[in-house]
């Protein structure tokens, strides 16, 4: 299975809608309530990073017997330092990002946490890739 | 502990459907950084937060937390309410701060595994 979804950048009244799509569509595939737990986190996590940091941009979801993988291309800035960025409690967001709830330095440890692969590539000017999977057991 | 029953001890008002108020929780976490929240929360626990926007109820879809308290008597908006009905989501509102609202339920017998 195949789901694709445009995410705006700074839309914070519709910031979580893909995630909770995907989650929608692992319940009713009858999906254990761990698993989805795991993707949804991950997800909600890196969507967010997309609205806050990344101007939006688009994420792509497959789902086989095994795993789901979910890819996320924003039109951001780009991370100049990944591994400085991965450091819980980093954070460029601005204090309005605070106040919702976010931009504390947990996004991208979060997605770690609770995925089995993550890999980020970044170039400086031309936005970042994100690309979790989370195998199914 | 019934929803029910966490209205009646921080003595809350109800935003959502009264059936919602028949939720059972067994754990809470009082916490105002959803990453905190997303990071270390166990499933099905009640929520008690001063943050109020979308987020916290995005944050809640996401852990199928069925009930969340605003303290310090912050009030949802209606976005928030109507998000909230459509996840199946309990929100109450209580004059009591943070502090105050989770020692009331913990020395109520509400447990502590809920994080954070």
């Amino acid at each position: 299975m195949r789901l694709h979804y445009e995410v705006e950048g700074e839309d914070f009244l519709r910031a979580g809608e893909a995630s909770a799509a995907v989650k929608r569509i692992l319940k009713q595939l009858g999906i254990s309530t761990e698993y989805i737990r795991k993707v949804a986190i991950a997800m909600y996590e890196a969507e967010m990073n997309m609205v806050i940091h990344g101007k939006g941009g688009e994420i792509d979801v497959t789902l086989t017997g095994e795993k789901i993988e979910i890819t996320l291309k924003d039109r951001g800035l780009g991370i100049p330092d990944i591994d400085l960025a991965m450091q819980e409690g980093y954070s460029t967001a601005s204090a309005q990002i605070r106040e919702l709830g976010f931009g504390a330095g947990m996004g991208l440890p979060n997605i770690k946490r609770y995925s089995d692969t993550l890999k980020i590539t970044s170039k400086c000017g031309e936005g970042t890739m994100v690309y979790i999977e989370v195998l199914l057991k | 502990m019934k929803l029910k029953q966490v209205q009646k001890i921080l003595k809350a008002q109800s935003h959502t459907g009264e059936a919602l108020l028949e939720a059972e929780v067994s754990a809470a976490c009082g916490c105002d950084l959803m990453s905190d929240v997303l990071a270390f929360a166990s499933d099905h626990i009640l929520l008690l937060t001063g943050l109020v926007n979308l987020q916290v109820i995005r944050t809640a879809e996401m852990l199928d937390i069925k009930g969340i308290v605003f303290v310090r008597g912050k009030v949802p908006t209606e976005d928030m309410k109507k998000l909230a009905e459509e996840k199946q989501i309990c929100l109450l509102s209580t004059n009591q701060p943070l502090y105050v609202a989770c020692g009331k339920l913990y020395s109520k017998g509400l447990g502590e595994k809920g994080g954070s």
